[in-house]
């Protein structure tokens, strides 16, 4: 078995006992307010995170690639016109596509 | 969008609040609709070097999407397994505390929870709270579930397949997909509160400050520490999201309210 194999189903076995550990632990334990808030605030700060990494940088270093950041930018304009998730997906990839085509990189 | 990550609108509410529910009408079109991204992550998961068993392995066995985007794409980057799969766990606890919520209003027997698990997501949680009574829940949350995990995985399956047959996945911009679906999943939340977008500008400080001096991956994970930070200073802005929920605000990530803002707890009695 690969690593990644091996962190793919980690990852599942991770995820699965989370969602199993809500349905069975006492109501009580998760009650706190800050908790409730950290929980919710926690798929912000990291999906955040990882969009600036991916898209500024490559490794250890920066690497700031004007299609790629051009494309991003397309998925703002459509995400502020309130386009559905897969249109702002397809949006970001043609930009940077077509930047790239036309021998911008 | 991604199952387990973006929050439904909850059915039924606002301007047509009068309207008998219709849990199982509304949970396939949900399903239907969010399920279709699938393709997006099967896309990614190939292009980071996944192979499209694994991408379906993860979407069978996690089902829960901004998890998966977060591991191909800690994986896209060159980062380690390790702070991958760390980073991918962390984005699953929000799922505990929809579990506590569905447990109050589904009341499954202990046998049972094994396989309700599985479907415990953003979505099929929106959709069950939001019914007026536990058999309707019931009902709205079979009828999301069972869509949505269906059509997430063939998708997947279809996503990954194509982006295999794809040439560069750079010259079709497969590159920017990941960045462009993180973004997407969080919209809705950096619209509905200050501490969100303040959490997200000090996350993303925090990951590219640190970006040249720490192993690939660990600064996305460390970014977890303005979550904290947030949810240390201001603890008791659920007020503010139950409302935003209330006006059809789709939460990617976060706990879904019921129309009124009541807890199901509330309105069972």
């Amino acid at each position: 078995m690969t690593a990644t194999w091996i962190a793919v189903l980690a990852t599942a076995a991770g995820c699965y006992a989370l969602k199993l550990a809500g349905l069975t632990v006492p109501q009580r334990i998760l009650a706190s307010p800050r908790v409730r808030r950290f929980a919710e605030l926690v798929p912000v700060a990291l999906l955040a995170a990882l969009s600036a990494v991916q898209a500024a940088t490559n490794g250890q270093a920066f690497d700031l690639d004007p299609a790629r950041l051009a494309g991003l930018g397309a998925a703002v304009v459509a995400l502020a016109l309130r386009a559905p998730f897969l249109v702002v997906i397809v949006v970001a990839a043609a930009t940077a596509a077509a930047l790239r085509a036309a021998g911008i990189s | 969008m991604a199952p387990g990550s973006r929050g439904a609108e909850p059915a039924g509410h606002g301007r047509q609040r009068d309207r008998p529910p219709r849990p199982v009408r509304d949970g396939i079109g949900l399903g239907l609709a969010v399920g279709v991204s699938g393709v997006a992550f099967g896309a990614a998961a190939v292009s980071s070097g996944l192979t499209a068993w694994q991408a379906c392995a993860l979407s069978v066995l996690a089902f829960t999407g901004a998890s998966q985007f977060a591991l191909v794409g800690v994986i896209a980057s060159g980062g380690s397994l390790l702070a991958g799969t760390a980073g991918a766990i962390l984005l699953g606890s929000r799922n505990t505390l929809y579990g506590l919520r569905l447990a109050e209003v589904l009341r499954p027997r202990v046998l049972r929870k094994v396989p309700l698990a599985v479907g415990v997501i953003d979505e099929t949680t929106a959709i069950t709270l939001a019914q007026p009574d536990p058999v309707t829940a019931q009902k709205a949350f079979t009828a999301t579930f069972w869509c949505l995990y269906l059509t997430w995985n063939l998708a997947t399956l279809g996503g990954a397949l194509g982006a295999g047959r794809l040439g560069s996945p750079q010259a079709f911009g497969l590159d920017v997909v990941g960045p462009a679906a993180f973004l997407a999943l969080i919209w809705p939340r950096l619209k509905s509160g200050r501490t969100e977008r303040l959490v997200a500008l000090a996350a993303v400080a925090l990951a590219l400050a640190t970006t040249t001096v720490l192993p690939v991956g660990v600064p996305v994970i460390l970014a977890a520490t303005a979550a904290l930070a947030g949810a240390l200073a201001a603890p008791a802005a659920t007020g503010a999201h139950a409302s935003a929920s209330a006006q059809g605000e789709a939460s990617p990530a976060g706990a879904p309210a019921a129309p009124d803002g009541t807890s199901p707890a509330d309105r069972a009695t």
